[in-house]
């Protein structure tokens, strides 16, 4: 049985613990045994960075040192964290940055959904997949960290990425194009300027509708947030009708590995999804 | 339009080799092709556009590059960063002149978004990890904007997305430590 170390972040055990719960899910269909750091701490966010670079280079490097006791990759889920970890790795590789905790740049982080689109990973999901979600139409919503800046991480199809959607075709689902996969919600400032993430979640939510997609698919607690709290008021003030469901790409994998506790995922979600997911036989 | 002509020159020009050497980024060699400001999905929010930006701090304006809401609004997306032809890391600017704004005492030009980190960094020193209840509850109180999202709260809460009680671990002593040495000035 393969075995991972996992750096669920804050947000993991919070706002996003339909994430958590579906990648733990899954792992578990696929015989992948997933073991929490012991006793990590937040990376800093997007908020020590935007403070104090030492500061955030130390908070997330602290978590880079438990993770480096064991030699398995380590999983994060979180795109925010994900960033983080690697400007670590890359200060400590290529600057040679000398950093507090014994940490030297030897773990293998990997990022939730490059980790599951694997070859090997897709593989597993193609024999184990037991419903396929066919009819569902969807948009894959990559966000900005999870491939930008590339020299951070590493991927090359920056401006159009693919992965994501082929994932969703492997599940079964249309990934239907969609210019906007890899535009700004607004991030953190969900809470202090609000009026900037309505726009541009009104945006990203229209030009979904537009695309007629039956749902948006992203990998980040962030967006996933942005895109799926504020639908009720945006419609007050836009005069439009959005009711997309946000899911995790996680929890379109269980439900089409047949994870018995998918419903209890979709429960979670502010704008209800398992509307949709029976309109559509899936459920 | 702004001036072409300015002779570049970080020697003798302390703020603009200051943030060059902060930030590790060739400052210098921007031409003013706007690639940042037309691919930055919060420009119009901004004060001073992306590309103006580098403009002022070829000049070297220290006081209206750090005391501008733009360092603020800047949500690290990182499409200019990616986009620029001189390969210049806006973004990465954008945190250097962050941290320099912070460190320089000045009025910012955004009230609650460094309010916001300054609360959340709170949290974390205090415990270790992000407990979202006590964050809102802290940011409030500093904010006074006591109503706003209450009702998104509420629905969040009664979808099991907020925890009342912070989990619970030993990391929490490390994290102080760190941040007593910074306070301290002593890990800089």
């Amino acid at each position: 049985m393969k075995e991972i170390s996992y750096y669920p972040g804050c947000s993991l055990h919070g706002t996003a613990r339909e994430y958590d719960d579906s990648i733990r899910g899954v792992l578990k269909i696929l015989d992948i045994r997933l073991q929490e750091l012991e006793d990590w701490t937040c990376c800093g966010a997007s908020s020590a960075h935007c403070t104090d670079e030492e500061l955030a280079i130390e908070l997330a490097a602290r978590n880079l040192a438990i993770a480096e006791k064991s030699d398995h990759e380590l999983l994060v889920p979180c795109v925010a964290c994900y960033s983080r970890f690697k400007a670590v790795e890359k200060e400590v590789r290529e600057h040679s940055k000398k950093v507090y905790f014994p940490y030297q740049g030897n773990v293998p982080i990997r990022y939730a959904l490059d980790f599951f689109c694997d070859e090997a990973i897709l593989e597993q999901v193609k024999k184990k997949r037991v419903k396929p979600l066919s009819g569902l139409k969807v948009v894959c919503y990559y966000g900005c960290l999870t491939v930008r800046p590339p020299k951070v991480t590493g991927i090359r199809e920056y401006e159009n990425p693919q992965h994501m959607d082929r994932l969703m075709k492997l599940l079964g689902a249309e990934s239907i194009p969609w210019s906007y996969k890899t535009d700004c919600c607004g991030a953190s400032l969900m809470i202090t300027r609000t009026d900037i993430v309505r726009k541009l979640s009104d945006r990203l939510l229209s030009t979904a509708k537009e695309a007629e997609a039956d749902c948006l698919v992203t990998g980040c607690p962030m967006c996933q947030a942005n895109l799926d709290t504020r639908q009720e008021e945006l419609e007050k003030e836009t005069g439009k009708k959005y009711d997309l469901p946000i899911l995790y790409f996680t929890e379109l994998m269980g439900l089409a590995l047949g994870h018995p506790d998918a419903r209890k995922w979709f429960r979670r979600h502010v704008t209800d999804p398992i509307k949709i997911l029976s309109a559509k036989g899936l459920m | 339009m702004m001036d072409l002509n300015v002779q570049v020159n970080p020697k003798e020009n302390s703020f603009l080799s200051e943030v060059i050497q902060a930030s590790g980024e060739k400052i210098q060699n921007c031409f003013q092709c706007q690639k940042c400001s037309a691919g930055c999905p919060v420009a119009y929010a901004m004060d001073i556009l992306p590309n103006q930006m580098l403009r002022h701090l070829q000049y070297g304006h220290r006081e209206k590059v750090l005391s501008s809401k733009t360092i603020w609004i800047c949500a690290s997306c990182y499409a200019c960063s990616v986009r620029c032809p001189n390969n210049i890391d806006v973004a990465k600017i954008m945190d250097t002149l962050r941290n320099l704004a912070l460190r320089s005492g000045a009025e910012p030009g955004e009230k609650d978004i460094p309010t916001f980190h300054s609360v959340f960094l709170d949290t974390i020193k205090s415990k270790g990890r992000i407990h979202e209840l006590s964050l809102l509850i802290q940011l409030k109180l500093k904010t006074k904007d006591f109503f706003k999202d209450a009702g998104l709260g509420w629905k969040m809460f009664r979808r099991g997305k907020i925890k009342l009680l912070p989990s619970r671990y030993r990391g929490g002593k490390e994290i102080q430590e760190i941040f007593n040495e910074f306070e301290k000035g002593t890990r800089r």
